[in-house]
């Protein structure tokens, strides 16, 4: 019984982990610069794909390939700021929705062209399969790698928030952007920054999503839903709060489907509409 | 001939008036969507596709739009109104008109249910809440899959003619007048909606809900009322669809639903009563057309064509459009589209 | 005057008969499927089948040229499948419809088909009833039951006596629980438990702890194809599911190449039943396998050769009726009809219009150094259980 619970506390938390690293970029930048980015699973989906092309295609490790999709993403991040989102920083909610889902269209669609609509496989090495035993809990290899992963990049977010000059702007933007541009902080300078790292994570977090959701053109749409849930819950612009609520979410979703499989596909979606009832602003939001 | 400035009016009343009056334009665009009758023949279940999309936009408008509401989920109430129109029928009820009626009714109590939730909350908390709820109604038909017959889809929906007189044929002529029909009834109650003191109220709270507080104008009734109208035509729009294609399945509750509404209402132009009327009908024959050229790829060519409205039309198809128009040449050219036309009695063109 | 006119008469009537003579003289087909969305690659593979069959028959049946116009469903739409197959009928003049990837789709579709009296091909769709929806419809690809309740009789013939089922859950996947727990019970085994998990669920750690918990001596999960198959292997290694003691029993798409590759290992023993699968060892498949390869660069799967023989039935049907696409003439052409396709033997049943053919159970094995599917039983001339228990009408 106790080794069950463990076991479920153990694969939600590692799921969570994953819907970290895939929505930290979008809660900064949402709460930074309040652009609504709803491509920001395009970038995720990229990643996945120079993953998949570099070990396929170049016969790469995984783990080698993982800074190279990063990269990627957040470069590619870089040339639709500056070419297309920028012009919109001002614009409305709706537009910026619109522009948005524009452009995961059109990647969804070259990215059928490119790889066509089949299921892209990935071999992890062999030290990442398989599971151990501990205390009778089977804690899969893979996923406490994910875990451990993920908590670095946690800390090294954190970090650079909490103790860099460069944090300390970034924060500042995120509390008051006008204020902030009064100091004569340089806030377009540091989203466009921030921007790239959020994407360059969400790269990531589709190559290490691969394995355990599989990856498809449509990844793109297919987990901007869960993407929104976590930012929403979190807060914006918090990554504690992404934090918390990716944990909060990903063990609720765990625990729904092994207690109560009946209804466990609603208990995402009821506990992400009771958070927010109790909290509209999310978890450690600040503004509503 | 008196102009049509904006400036000067003597009252909310006039202003009122003003707004109310028809324009040539819009009795041209009407007069249009008879067109397929003659000129398309062929493509009138599409021309009904259309139109039901259209007033499903028009209803997302009325608290987008208006009210300042961003929904991801209103999908939720149309699904809601297909369903109960498709299980009136199956269950022995095919009526089309009365099934209709009851579906939106339908539709709009369940409106009256969320709105109390969905008035306390704004932004993003607010977005988020209308995905949560319309993705758990998805869930709720999925798992009720005897009531609804799951993803296979209700079966056994068979509808009586029309008024006792017109088939819904494989032509869609039936199709397209019905739905046509209702379009222009809700179209015309919308209309009024806004254009009423009530309307303006709602835009009030779009701009600024806590001012409006402050002069004393309670948001949330309206709220809650505007939310529950919305909802009922959305069901409505919901019901059309199973009647005129005699089939429902969980496909008109999903989240897909929803954002293509939302993008198509966009795409148009929010707030303008017209611009999910001309979202829907740009977007989906662009879809056909696309679709139609290269099944496989023409997400491309329509993500092509919203970066492209976004980039060089702000606000829309129409904001766009209206832009233009306010030149100095527009106004020359089209500015007697803007005016209601000659030959409407002088007391309906407002002096 | 008056003979101009009598000539210019006869010349207009000339000229419209050669024109109406030259149109007589294509069959069009009306095809509609899911080419984009989360089905895009059912779809594309059932294409690649259908264009395939084309490249090697040549696209002349019967003195007749044969022009498809494809049409994208999108997914799960079926007002827009209705509307498609009406337009294809209607504004383009097709004389018959085919492809249907998902089954309300179909569905929708059929009862066009009955209304409008149209041939009507479905190339996939596997829930039973389809076939009923329309008289004019014949269906080439497999049904649930056909294939699941074979695998529950061959469970229990292998020894197993406690099962336990996890499908997906909507329609296909309570079809495929109903129907294996039927023939399981049936043949005298029990079943002590069961589950559906979300059909967009991601991870299986919890539902598989949850079987693994009960000690069944079989597993049967229903899955579609897609990343979950892949996901499914990995999370049976992980658990430590012990395959010696509780088999691993599925359709078909559990096993299917890009889950193979995705799970490694992970999927020895796994042992599945289906109607199809590119390492068939017989002259014909090997050779529909290298063609398939040669020209779309990937192996061939159940949408494949359920275009492939979608399409073998329309060109044989056409031969029979030397041309004439009514749909009365059509369907009693088509019934009965009897071929050797790159999956072994299949017919199409007289009364029931269905596919009858043979159900493979495969075992996953290693050969030279890839993981297939290696068969190792069958149960031939399987017909839909489902229909065959129904009332004659």
């Amino acid at each position: 019984m106790l080794t069950s619970l463990a076991g479920v506390l153990f694969d939600g938390f590692a799921y969570g982990m994953l819907l970290f690293l895939l929505s930290v970029g979008l809660s900064v930048t949402l709460g930074m610069m309040n652009f609504v980015n709803l491509a920001h699973c395009t970038f995720a989906m990229i990643g996945g794909y120079v993953t998949v092309t570099l070990i396929n295609q170049a016969g790469w490790p995984f783990l080698a390939t993982l800074p190279v999709s990063f990269v990627a993403a957040a470069a590619i991040s870089v040339v639709f700021e500056r070419t297309m989102f920028n012009r919109l920083y001002r614009a409305s909610d709706l537009d910026q929705c619109l522009l948005t889902i524009g452009l995961v269209f059109v990647s969804v669609a070259v990215a059928a062209l490119i790889y066509s609509t089949v299921q892209q496989p990935v071999q992890l090495p062999s030290y990442l399969r398989g599971s151990f035993q501990v205390g009778g809990v089977t804690l899969g290899a893979y996923r406490l790698f994910l875990i451990v992963f993920a908590l670095v990049v946690t800390a090294a977010l954190v970090i650079a928030l909490e103790y860099t000059r460069f944090g300390a702007q970034v924060r500042a933007a995120v509390d008051n952007q006008r204020m902030a541009r009064g100091l004569g902080i340089n806030v377009d300078g540091a989203f466009a920054i921030t921007f790239a790292l959020g994407s360059g994570l969400a790269g990531l977090g589709g190559s290490l999503a691969i394995d355990i959701v599989g990856l498809d053109p449509s990844f793109a749409l297919a987990f901007l839903v869960y993407v929104l849930i976590v930012v929403s819950v979190g807060g914006l612009g918090s990554i504690g709060g992404t934090f918390a609520a990716a944990v909060l979410l990903g063990i609720s979703d765990m625990a729904g489907k092994y207690y109560f499989p009946e209804i466990g596909s609603f208990m995402i979606y009821l506990v992400m509409i009771s958070l927010l009832m109790w909290r509209p602003a999310g978890i450690f939001g600040r503004r509503v | 001939m008196s102009t049509a400035s904006a400036s000067g009016f003597a009252g909310p009343q006039q202003y009122l008036e003003q707004q109310a009056r028809w324009r040539t334009v819009e009795i041209v665009f009407w007069l249009c969507t008879l067109l397929p009758f003659v000129v398309a023949p062929n493509y009138l279940q599409l021309a009904s596709q259309i139109a039901i999309t259209a007033l499903f936009a028009l209803s997302l408008d009325l608290i987008l739009g208006y009210a300042g509401i961003v929904s991801l989920g209103h999908a939720a109430f149309f699904g809601f109104g297909a369903y109960t129109a498709g299980l009136l029928s199956k269950h022995g009820w095919g009526e089309p008109l009365t099934g209709l009626l009851l579906s939106g009714l339908a539709a709009g109590l369940l409106g009256y249910a969320v709105s109390f939730i969905i008035a306390r909350f704004r932004h993003l908390a607010l977005i988020m809440i209308t995905l949560g709820f319309g993705l758990l109604l998805l869930e709720l038909a999925n798992s009720a899959s005897g009531l609804t017959g799951g993803a296979d889809g209700l079966q056994g929906v068979k509808m009586w003619p029309l008024l006792g007189l017109f088939k819904f044929d494989l032509w869609g002529v039936t199709a397209y007048w019905y739905s046509l029909i209702a379009l222009f009834v809700l179209f015309l109650v919308s209309r009024r909606l806004i254009n009423s003191p009530f309307g303006l109220s709602l835009r009030g709270i779009r701009e600024n809900a806590v001012r409006m507080r402050a002069i004393g104008a309670e948001s949330r009734p309206h709220i809650r009322t505007i939310y529950t109208i919305s909802a009922a035509i959305a069901g409505v729009a919901g019901a059309i669809l199973t009647q005129t294609t005699e089939t429902v399945s969980l496909g008109v509750l999903s989240f897909e639903r929803s954002a293509d509404v939302l993008v198509m209402l966009i795409l148009g132009g929010a707030g303008r009563l017209y611009g999910g009327l001309i979202g829907a009908i740009i977007f989906m024959i662009a879809r056909d057309w696309f679709s139609g050229v290269n099944p496989q790829y023409w997400y491309l060519p329509i993500g092509v064509l919203l970066i492209a409205v976004v980039l060089f039309l702000p606000n829309g198809i129409l904001g766009g459009v209206s832009q233009l128009v306010n030149t100095e040449r527009g106004q020359r050219w089209f500015g007697w589209l803007t005016l209601p036309p000659a030959w409407l009695p002088s007391w309906r063109r407002g002096a | 005057m008056q003979r101009a006119m009598t000539g210019l008469a006869i010349a207009t009537a000339a000229l419209l008969a050669a024109t109406s003579a030259y149109a007589q003289g294509t069959v069009k087909i009306g095809v509609i499927m899911s080419y984009s969305g989360q089905f895009a690659d059912p779809g594309s593979q059932i294409d690649n089948g259908i264009k395939l069959y084309m490249k090697e028959h040549g696209d002349t049946v019967a003195g007749k040229k044969i022009e498809l116009i494809r049409k994208d469903n999108g997914g799960v739409a079926p007002d827009v499948a209705k509307r498609l197959a009406q337009e294809l009928i209607v504004r383009d003049k097709v004389d018959m419809i085919a492809g249907f990837d998902l089954t309300p789709n179909a569905l929708a579709a059929a009862d066009v088909s009955a209304q409008a009296k149209k041939f009507m091909v479905n190339m996939n769709a596997a829930t039973s009833i389809i076939t009923t929806k329309s008289p004019y419809m014949v269906r080439t690809s497999f049904t649930v039951p056909q294939v699941n309740e074979a695998l529950g009789t061959w469970a229990y013939k292998s020894g197993a006596r406690k099962a336990y089922t996890l499908v997906s859950d909507f329609s296909p996947g309570h079809d495929g629980e109903g129907a294996f727990q039927r023939a399981f019970k049936e043949a005298g085994g029990e079943i002590i438990g069961s589950a559906r998990y979300p059909v967009a669920n991601q991870d299986f750690t919890a539902f598989l702890q949850r079987a693994k918990d009960l000690s069944p001596d079989v597993l049967y999960i229903w899955v579609p194809g897609g990343p979950q198959p892949a996901a499914i292997g990995k999370a049976v290694a992980e658990r430590g599911i012990d395959l010696k003691k509780t088999k691993v029993l599925g359709q078909g798409e559990l096993t299917f190449d890009e889950a193979l590759k995705g799970m490694g290992d992970a999927g020895l023993g796994f042992i599945t039943a289906f109607h199809y699968d590119h390492n068939h060892q017989s002259a014909k498949n090997r050779k529909f396998v290298a063609d398939y390869n040669a020209e779309f660069k990937r192996n061939p799967d159940m949408f494949s050769v359920g275009g492939y023989d979608g399409m073998h039935a329309i060109y044989e049907a056409l031969k029979k009726t030397n041309g004439n696409t009514d749909g009365d003439a059509l369907i009693a052409a088509a019934k009965g009809l009897k071929w050797e396709s790159p999956r072994g033997p299949m017919s199409l049943d007289p009364e029931t219009r269905d596919v009858v053919q043979t159900v493979y159970i495969r075992r996953v094995e290693k050969v030279n150094g890839q993981l297939v599917n290696v068969e190792f039983d069958k149960l031939e001339n399987m017909k839909d259980p489902f229909k065959a228990r129904m009332p004659k009408q």
